[in-house]
């Protein structure tokens, strides 16, 4: 077992640091990029497509990188770190992802390639009011006439739902089971606002709108729970990433900041706080890191790896979320210094796939069937 | 970024995982899977079958019985001696005076000491904790006086682990009183039957004895029992204790009692069914294995990050981690066994199970984790004020 990343993935962090580092250096910048739809930097976006990270996880042949786990992991970390608000996550990972998995050769070729050019962003439109984290759809279903389909249905919240230029939708299947279809969003209505953490999301209704069946058609339960594996990896590496930056963020503050005469850091229970905080910060970087293996390894146990790593990182995000606005005290809670966006940003990314107690539901209803929780699968 | 151990590291596993549970007996291994106390011989007898093989001491320098492994053969070694149920090499002598002595030691003291250290010939006990010196152990104040070709120790030691079947004790002796702290501090050797030493035991919450207060009262002790030089004892404490936090991160032991308890919850009725199907103590299993499988990925990560045998500042981590959850999951069995956790004392004619009567004193005794080998609010100024700079 190797954790360390070799010289081409070096070369990528590198890379995505070199540009969304420096891009949102200056925590101003985000704030003022986030205030404004479509809640990101186009042209950034339209960057990180030249440099290949928007084609990064598909096949060459779909017009992507043909690069795994691993590196999608290391471009998440690098925009978790400055909370980069360009949807990778649900574009690229999630979205791009049910298409790799799920769509026809020619389906991939033209949605994945102008995924990967950044001339399209791709939205997955599946949580439904009433729904929490299921991998099948119920409140929008799909209507078979003939050869065509329509969709309706009210999902919410979508991510990116308003922005994006073509939607991935699952719909409950006449005969049973969740189908995924792609649909243009011209003429449907979409209500787009922003998020708690500077993201957008949407309430997007469906009535009797053309849809096309992703792929084959049928049921795609299994596509959605696979991709959505994934996708809770790559977002246990994204808050890692925010991890390994809101701690010494607040570490720096200690030392700096002064109280009763004396630097805040001369307080132990101050200072003890933020070591159990780097605990929970290795602890679920070393899951997560270990789940990209798993992912990249051996993807029929991705879906137990993502419930470990997202459970670890939930439980370390809360804690380290909440101590970083704690240790700052009174600045931590104001949306002009950066702290309190990144426990903001963490919560989100906790509630997007799944929360720790989700993820701790699936795993403790499998304890019983194996007898030691073994790092090699 | 490679998951899978490789062909040759995967081989000696298993290589590893056969001689454990084929050559130390089974009658041992019970003993530690059942969570009693072990006998003498039974500590002894395993350390011999794993010299025998080179398996006890491999993180020694070569020439003195060592291996020349990788850092994660090492783990894997660890990680499987746990897993089968083998008792460790008595840490004394394996983790702290060995290294040491193979360090520092003159050449004399190498021959002299190192192969009955590593076969167990010799049972070292460790004399550093005092009465007025626990986590800060350089106020010690036991003292060494130079009297001709001897030190007259005098003082008094506490804490001393298993020091009842101890024949040598290496201590931590005040050489120069007038030197601050921890400046005039020698490391010095001691036969446990020199004349004015005496043991004795301190009983436990738990009901045993592992533990004794060792008196010194004019002891004489040969001059070259010094380890390396006077007044430099400190210097090889630290280097001591660096070692001895990576070894107290036990994941494998952890892991084999959280497996267990997953069998004795299975075994118990609990609401018309079993424990093992109650929710809450389902969901406390798993949370439970979770950690654990975060704290060996995290060693893992840290053994491949220790160069030359210097521990990487993240092994108090695991130290602090490791004993939480050694504790948690104490904690847990206590809560399987429930009404049955009160029959500690219970004996032969007791209609419960072993695992029920070994419960809280298991749980009682490991309270000690967070406080040995440098306790966890110490590992907590280490991150603090050496990873975090605070």
């Amino acid at each position: 077992m190797d954790f360390t990343y070799d010289d081409e993935q070096e070369a990528l962090r590198e890379a995505v640091r070199g540009l969304v580092g420096k891009a949102y250096a200056d925590f101003e910048q985000r704030r003022q990029t986030v205030k404004r739809d479509p809640g990101f930097d186009e042209a950034l976006w339209g960057r990180l497509a030249e440099m290949g990270v928007l084609g990064l996880p598909f096949a060459e042949d779909d017009g992507g990188m043909g690069a795994g786990p691993i590196e999608v992991g290391i471009v998440a970390q690098e925009l978790g770190r400055v909370l980069a608000p360009e949807p990778f996550l649900t574009s690229v990972v999630l979205a791009g992802g049910l298409v790799a998995a799920a769509g026809s050769a020619e389906q991939r070729a033209e949605v994945l390639g102008a995924l990967s050019a950044g001339e399209s962003v791709l939205a997955f439109a599946h949580a439904e009011p009433g729904s929490r984290w299921e991998a099948s759809a119920t409140a929008v279903s799909a209507t078979q006439s003939e050869d065509s389909w329509t969709l309706t249905g009210v999902k919410e919240p979508v991510p990116h739902g308003a922005r994006a230029d073509l939607l991935v939708v699952s719909a409950a299947l006449p005969d049973g089971g969740t189908g995924l279809f792609l649909v243009s969003p011209e003429g449907v209505a979409r209500d787009g606002y922003p998020t708690h953490d500077g993201g957008r999301a949407a309430r997007i209704s469906f009535d009797a709108t053309p849809a096309t069946p992703l792929g084959v058609g049928g049921d795609a339960t299994a596509h959605i729970e696979s991709a959505t594996a994934a996708a809770v990896i790559a977002a246990a590496n994204e808050a890692v990433g925010a991890m390994q930056v809101a701690l010494p963020t607040t570490t720096e503050y200690l030392t700096s900041r002064k109280q009763f005469g004396v630097p805040l850091n001369t307080f132990q229970s101050l200072s003890f706080r933020a070591a159990d905080m780097y605990v929970s910060l290795e602890l679920a970087q070393s899951v997560a890191l270990w789940a990209s293996m798993v992912l990249d390894a051996d993807p029929a146990s991705a879906q137990k790896a993502a419930a470990r790593a997202g459970l670890q990182v939930s439980r370390a995000g809360r804690h380290i979320g909440q101590e970083a606005i704690q240790l700052h005290g009174g600045i931590g809670m104001t949306a002009e210094y950066s702290i309190g966006s990144y426990t903001s940003h963490l919560t989100a990314l906790d509630h997007l796939l799944g929360d720790g107690n989700h993820h701790l539901a699936a795993l403790s209803s499998a304890v019983g069937g194996y007898a030691e929780a073994d790092p090699l699968p | 970024m490679q998951l899978e151990l490789s062909p040759e590291d995967a081989a000696f596993r298993d290589e590893m995982r056969t001689f454990f549970t084929t050559e130390v007996p089974q009658a041992i291994r019970d003993a530690v899977a059942s969570r009693q106390e072990l006998s003498k011989d039974q500590i002894v007898e395993s350390q011999r079958i794993l010299n025998k093989h080179g398996l006890a001491v491999p993180h020694w320098p070569t020439e003195w019985g060592g291996q020349d492994w990788s850092p994660l053969r090492r783990h894997i070694w660890h990680e499987e001696m746990q897993r089968a149920g083998v008792p460790l090499p008595l840490a004394f002598n394996a983790s702290m005076v060995g290294p040491v002595i193979a360090a520092f030691g003159s050449q004399e003291q190498k021959e002299r000491f190192l192969p009955p250290t590593a076969n167990l010939d010799i049972w070292w006990s460790q004399g550093f904790s005092e009465p007025d010196a626990g986590s800060d152990l350089a106020s010690l104040r036991t003292t060494a006086v130079r009297d001709g070709d001897d030190y007259v120790v005098n003082g008094q030691k506490t804490w001393t682990t298993l020091g009842q079947h101890g024949d040598w004790i290496f201590c931590l002796v005040r050489t120069d009183p007038d030197a601050k702290k921890q400046r005039g501090i020698s490391f010095l050797l001691i036969d446990m039957t020199s004349p004015g030493l005496t043991v004795r035991p301190i009983e436990l919450i738990d009901g045993g004895v592992e533990v004794n207060e060792v008196w010194f009262e004019d002891v004489r002790v040969p001059a070259e029992n010094l380890v390396g030089e006077e007044n430099h004892g400190w210097d090889y404490a630290k280097f001591l204790l660096g070692n001895e936090r990576v070894g107290v991160a036990p994941v494998g032991s952890t892991k084999r009692v959280l497996a267990q308890a997953k069998e004795w919850a299975r075994a118990t009725s609990y609401a018309g069914g079993s424990l093992l199907d109650d929710p809450m103590t389902a969901s406390r299993i798993a949370e439970l294995e979770n950690e654990l499988l975060a704290l060996e990925l995290t060693a893992l990560r840290v053994v491949a990050n220790s160069a030359d045998g210097k521990p990487h500042p993240a092994s108090s981590v695991l130290k602090l981690k490791g004993s939480e959850l050694q504790q948690a999951v104490s904690e847990l069995v206590v809560d399987l066994a429930g009404p049955a956790s009160l029959a500690s004392g219970a004996g032969d004619g007791s209609s419960l199970e072993q695992w029920q009567h070994r419960a809280t004193p298991a749980y009682l005794n490991l309270r000690k984790a967070s406080i040995y080998g440098g306790s966890n609010e110490i590992q907590r100024q280490i991150i603090a004020k050496t990873i975090l700079g605070l």
